[in-house]
């Protein structure tokens, strides 16, 4: 069953130096609020795994959280660049930082084999693209039945899976409820997760097909109200496109994020 | 009487005519987007939308700002899990087109949207690939739509994120169990469509007052003329007003004044 932990007692107990971590969400219910524990705990040389790494993943970069980064997207959607991801890449501030880099359907596959507890996934992937040329991760395997060329990477299985979602209930049952992405999976493939919610309930409310994550599939719940802004929770608030935006301003320039993360991540901690 | 029209707006105008209401479409965000909602709005009515979040057959009102607004779940038929839409809507054969922007493209239709430079010492690192290399492949066809310009149109690209024709124009050639590829490239300035024997892009049709010289003066290669160069037709006044109260809801959702 999963136990109830405050963030701070979930971040520390469950996310070691060096562990290989996926905050997933997927472009909706982002667990910012994970990853600012994780940057005030100051975890160092995690590897970060993550489909879209968004803000979170800058903020974390930048605070000098990673040692290498595993992705199919690094952009600031609709914006442009992640400014501290690429100032890591391309400048090694504020350390140096391994890439390994994969496209959507890879990652999804690699999830998904991790949540099933097989080794790889198999699919009709990478023709033609330079990716396999800079990524040693990915091979390509004769279909045993067909003949077909298919490409081939390996299962994702994190220590730790984070997520956000909208409820659980008393037991730990968990509700993810609208874009619900990678999000069980990630759950499922980890080997110990922190799920952070919007809040606890007596009754999840789920439909008969709804997605719930049964507690005794996930580490710790952690009850975190607003704790995937400025990425949204459906049925609680909205995208904060605003910030988004102005992210790109304050990312830009290593001083003026280093104030940002000591007035927005350091000082405000948490309640 | 002529309208007056920018030639941004040339460009989505021209992308959304190339959509049809028994199309499946899988929507890339920026022009893409704003040429698929156009289709849906004027011509189109019944083209299903599907963005890689997840979202089938979205309807949103607003333009949204990454593939995962709200607004694409809250209007979608429905919406399923992240590998679900990779590995059976995608990968499974029923989309009909993938509609892709880029950063850079080549004369093989090749498109690159990783990096300038070296890989390992990149000049400019780009977000990367996202769903592109595989929607490219999947989808029975793609239709790429991007700015004119000769930083984006290159005689090869820095790398091939996602796959054209491949650097020799053959890389589709006896594979099996893909899609046919880029069938049509829109930008501001004209429509280049591959050769049907060297797959490499030529010019079908210049936008309306764009000369041969714009378009070769913009062309990072030497690039070639259809013996026939047709002239895309104007936008209507009602296209024009569609594309502008659209841009203008978007504008004003995203300023948050909604």
């Amino acid at each position: 069953m999963a136990e109830f932990l405050s963030l701070q007692e979930a971040v520390s107990r469950h996310i070691s130096n060096g562990d290989t971590v996926c905050l997933e969400g997927f472009t909706h219910l982002i667990p910012f609020a994970a990853g600012h524990e994780v940057i005030r705990q100051g975890k160092r040389d995690l590897t970060l795994i993550r489909m879209t790494p968004d803000l979170v993943y800058d903020q974390m970069i930048g605070a000098g959280c990673a040692k290498k980064l595993i992705f199919s997207w690094g952009g600031n959607p609709g914006v442009g660049s992640l400014h501290r991801l690429r100032d890591a890449v391309e400048k090694s501030w504020p350390n140096k930082l391994e890439i390994l880099e994969h496209s959507h359907a890879a990652m999804a596959c690699a999830y998904e084999a991790g949540a099933a507890g097989l080794p790889l996934a198999v699919m009709r992937g990478y023709i033609g693209s330079d990716l396999p040329k800079v990524n040693d991760q990915i091979k390509f395997i004769e279909c045993p039945f067909t003949g077909e060329r298919l490409a081939a990477v390996p299962a994702i299985r994190p220590d730790v899976g984070v997520i956000h979602a909208q409820r659980a209930d008393h037991k730990g049952n968990v509700l993810v409820e609208g874009i619900i992405g990678i999000q069980k999976e990630v759950v499922l493939a980890a080997k110990r997760s922190i799920v952070t919610v919007e809040e606890i309930v007596d009754d999840l409310g789920a439909g008969v097909n709804a997605c719930v994550i049964p507690s005794w599939a996930i580490t710790a719940i952690v009850e975190a109200p607003g704790g995937a802004s400025p990425s949204y929770a459906l049925g609680y608030y909205d995208r904060d496109n605003a910030f988004y935006k102005e992210w790109d301003t304050i990312a830009r320039d290593r001083d003026t994020f280093t104030a940002w993360l000591n007035d927005n991540v350091f000082e405000k901690g948490v309640a | 009487m002529s309208l007056e029209f920018t030639s941004s707006e040339m460009m989505s105008v021209t992308a959304a005519r190339a959509l049809n209401n028994s199309m499946t479409c899988f929507v890339g965000i920026g022009v893409p987007s704003e040429a698929s909602n156009l289709a849906r709005l004027t011509h189109a009515p019944d083209v299903t939308l599907i963005y890689e979040s997840g979202t089938l057959q979205t309807k949103p009102d607003v333009l949204p700002l990454s593939i995962g607004d709200g607004e694409l779940c809250e209007s979608a038929l429905t919406t399923v899990s992240v590998p679900e839409m990779f590995r059976y809507w995608l990968q499974g054969g029923h989309i009909s087109v993938g509609f892709l922007g880029t950063a850079q493209i080549d004369r093989y239709a090749n498109l690159n949207t990783t990096l300038i430079g070296d890989y390992r010492e990149p000049k400019v690192r780009l977000p990367g690939g996202g769903g592109a290399p595989e929607i490219a492949t999947n989808a029975q066809e793609v239709f790429v739509t991007v700015k004119h310009s000769k930083r984006t149109f290159v005689k090869d690209v820095d790398f091939v994120t996602t796959v054209g024709f491949g650097r020799d124009g053959k890389a589709r050639d006896n594979v099996p169990n893909i899609g046919q590829g880029p069938t049509v490239v829109i930008t501001d300035l004209c429509i280049l469509k591959p050769d049907p024997e060297t797959k490499e892009l030529v010019v079908t049709s210049l936008h309306p007052s764009v000369t041969r010289k714009d378009v070769i003066d913009a062309t990072g290669w030497n690039v070639r003329f259809a013996d026939d160069v047709k002239t895309t037709p104007e936008p209507t006044a009602r296209e024009l007003k569609v594309l502008r109260d659209l841009k203008a809801r978007t504008h004003a959702h995203h300023a948050g004044q909604q």
